[in-house]
């Protein structure tokens, strides 16, 4: 089954056929229950967004702030666990042919096996993963595995990254550059849109693959900013607080809809 | 000595840098003011001093006559890092990272601590220096050690508590990591144990093996031989490498580590890593880890909060697996005991973690012959764990 690396990639050539930008927004698989996650993506598709990132709660995520640690909490109290989350993406596949890319801590991997992750997670029909505790330097053993069938592995680069690293990465990644605006964690204050744009733009002169920008952007007014320069738009802790205000409200999915196509006019 | 870790700071298969690419300039910047200061002589010295002037070394490596006597079987040794300025093997390290950092010329230090002995050691040295210094540590350890809490704040410190999880030093150490991961081209993160990504075990191990250096020599010159057996007690495992890794290349040598058995292996509620973990990864290295089918991390418990922690550093678990340093446990009511024991045989109150040590001693000495010799380290003294001990007993004080 070797659907992934290129429904990521058939995505953004569409997209640039049409000179659009891409918005990816982020939700926490589980985060409150996997049939919400499952109406969730559904719901995120209609609303406009182009790819779907979808957290796998870890119970000690270091690259997220408070909004994403909650988010992983209230999942893992509902019950989600990566395999359970590979068996939502794999029902999802009966309805959807967005796109879906998991964002997961190492260990979480690393329990199930890395072989097996890469197999499994290409038959229910991931297409990326996003892995922040990752660097290059550790990620022979998963590159490894993801080679025979996928799915794509997504790296990370950040204003810290040096010219080397940034090299490397862009020799390495598949599917798109994941690139953190600012020097923190998920969910902080967005700041220094200039060398934001002074960095994403040098990248993509030297870059052939698409960039998406992710961490801190909160607003449509945000994702307008960035989406003036990069390929693709990350929204997640805001997202995810609108999740977490309204999960028990019948009208969850109309208000996350409603904040989506805000961001997708937007861009 | 052999050369562990790898240049990619592995141990075995054990270590690595697992951190988000944010940091990883960092480590390597790290890796390579290390790989400076440790041939540069003057760094050394400047080290030396401090450690000899400041912290008060080398401790003393003293013969515990009555222990030996009531144990009835080998002579037992105790190394006393508990004498060091501020009370704990702690400021080893934090003396090492932070004429590094002064290197670095970063103006700005931050710190997790569990029983707040590494908190302490960072905030006295950080007052000596200059620097800045934030120390975070989970409500739930800030209560038990509410002392040395106090203690950080009158030496200029601030302490964030951390509310997230089980609100002990794990979530403490991911808070430090989101802090450092925001603030990294001004701060240093001072790792307090041999923990985390490479190279910090290898760095915080070299910076205590001071305690084993000078035990080897102090032994020699008072036995004339080397001792049968090692023990420490082992949370993240920096006192008992500390210990252990000057005489690895003796083979004759045994080496205990004792892990916290919390209300009793079989009850779950514990921290022994050996007895119940599987290597995964978490904080940046992979290692033995407390954790569910899932990869999840569990919560971990123990009477002493400085051995309340689900992972253990990367250099045990490769020994663990090579078999060179045995693990074992003592439970809460075990170090509790010996926690007493020492107090009234030697008039030495230890802390709850170094307890756990005791604990194993108290087993192991009775079954080894008289003419036998055990070094113990006495990682820390236990004034930090009297409001503590006092509160479980009913006391007020």
């Amino acid at each position: 089954m070797m659907a992934s690396p290129n429904r990521i990639a058939e995505t953004f050539k569409s997209l640039a056929a049409k000179e659009e930008k891409a918005l990816i927004p982020y939700i926490m698989a589980g985060d409150p229950s996997l049939a919400d996650t499952e109406a969730l993506v559904l719901a995120l598709e209609q609303a406009g967004a182009d790819l779907i990132e979808l957290g796998v709660p870890f119970s000690d995520p270091i690259a997220d702030g408070p909004v994403i640690q909650k988010a992983a909490e209230r999942a893992l109290l509902s019950g989600t666990s990566l395999r359970r989350i590979l068996g939502t993406v794999k029902t999802l596949r009966t309805k959807t042919q967005i796109p879906i890319i998991l964002m997961t801590y190492y260990n979480t991997i690393m329990a199930m096996g890395e072989e097996t992750f890469c197999q499994d997670a290409v038959a229910a029909g991931v297409d990326g993963v996003i892995v922040p505790d990752m660097p290059p330097e550790e990620a022979d053993i998963l590159h490894k595995a993801t080679q025979a069938n996928g799915p794509c592995l997504i790296y990370l680069l950040a204003p810290t990254s040096t010219a080397d690293r940034k090299t490397e990465v862009i020799r390495r990644t598949q599917g798109f550059i994941y690139y953190v605006s600012i020097t923190g964690i998920t969910g902080a204050k967005l700041q220094g849109l200039p060398d934001i744009e002074k960095n994403v733009r040098a990248l993509k002169k030297k870059a052939k693959k698409p960039i998406a920008v992710g961490f801190g952007i909160a607003t449509p007014d945000d994702a307008r900013r960035m989406a003036a320069f990069a390929d693709a738009v990350i929204v997640g802790s805001a997202l995810v607080k609108i999740i977490a205000k309204y999960q028990q409200d019948p009208d969850l999915v109309k208000h996350v809809k409603t904040f989506t196509r805000q961001l997708k006019n937007a861009i | 000595m052999p050369s562990i870790p790898d240049k990619r700071g592995r141990f075995g298969k054990y270590g690595g840098q697992y951190v988000p690419e944010t940091l990883m300039p960092a480590m390597l910047e790290l890796e390579e003011v290390y790989a400076q200061v440790r041939r540069d002589k003057t760094f050394q010295k400047e080290l030396q001093d401090c450690l000899t002037h400041y912290v008060g070394r080398p401790t003393p490596l003293y013969f515990a006559k009555q222990l030996t006597k009531t144990l009835g079987g080998a002579k037992v040794y105790l190394k006393r890092e508990d004498l060091c300025h501020t009370g704990a093997h702690k400021i080893n390290n934090a003396v090492g990272q932070m004429l590094m950092t002064k290197r670095m010329k970063k103006k700005r230090i931050i710190a997790e601590t569990g029983a707040g002995q590494h908190g302490v050691a960072v905030a006295t040295v950080a007052a000596m220096l200059g620097l800045e210094a934030e120390i975070y540590m989970g409500t739930e350890d800030m209560e038990r050690q509410a002392l040395n809490v106090f203690r950080m704040r009158l030496l200029g410190a601030k302490v964030t508590g951390v509310t997230a999880g089980s609100r002990t030093l794990k979530d403490a150490i991911s808070e430090a990591m989101r802090d450092w991961t925001t603030n990294v081209r001004t701060t240093h993160y001072l790792l307090g144990s041999v923990l985390g990504a490479h190279p910090y075990p290898m760095m915080i191990r070299d910076f205590q093996s001071i305690i084993g250096r000078e035990a080897r020599k102090q032994i020699l010159a008072a036995e004339g031989r080397l001792p049968h057996c090692l023990v420490a007690c082992v949370g993240g495992g920096s006192n008992s490498i500390g210990l252990f890794y000057p005489f690895v290349g003796d083979k004759k040598v045994q080496m205990v580590g004792v892990e916290a058995g919390g209300h009793g292996l079989t009850s779950g509620k514990h921290a022994a890593r050996f007895s119940g973990g599987s290597p995964g990864v978490l904080h940046g290295t992979m290692t033995y880890l407390l954790q569910d089918k899932d990869g999840q991390v569990n919560l971990t418990n123990s009477v002493s909060a400085g051995l309340d922690y689900a992972a253990v550093g990367p250099e045990h678990s490769m020994h663990h697996d090579t078999g060179r340093i045995r693990y074992t446990s003592a439970n809460d009511a075990e170090a509790l005991k010996a926690f007493d024991l020492l107090s009234r045989e030697e008039g030495i109150i230890p802390a709850l973690e170094s307890a756990h040590a005791v604990a194993e001693v108290v087993k192991l000495a009775p079954t080894m012959k008289k003419n036998q010799i055990l070094i113990m380290n006495l990682s820390g003294r236990g004034d930090k764990d009297v409001n503590q001990i006092a509160r479980m007993r009913g006391i007020p004080l």
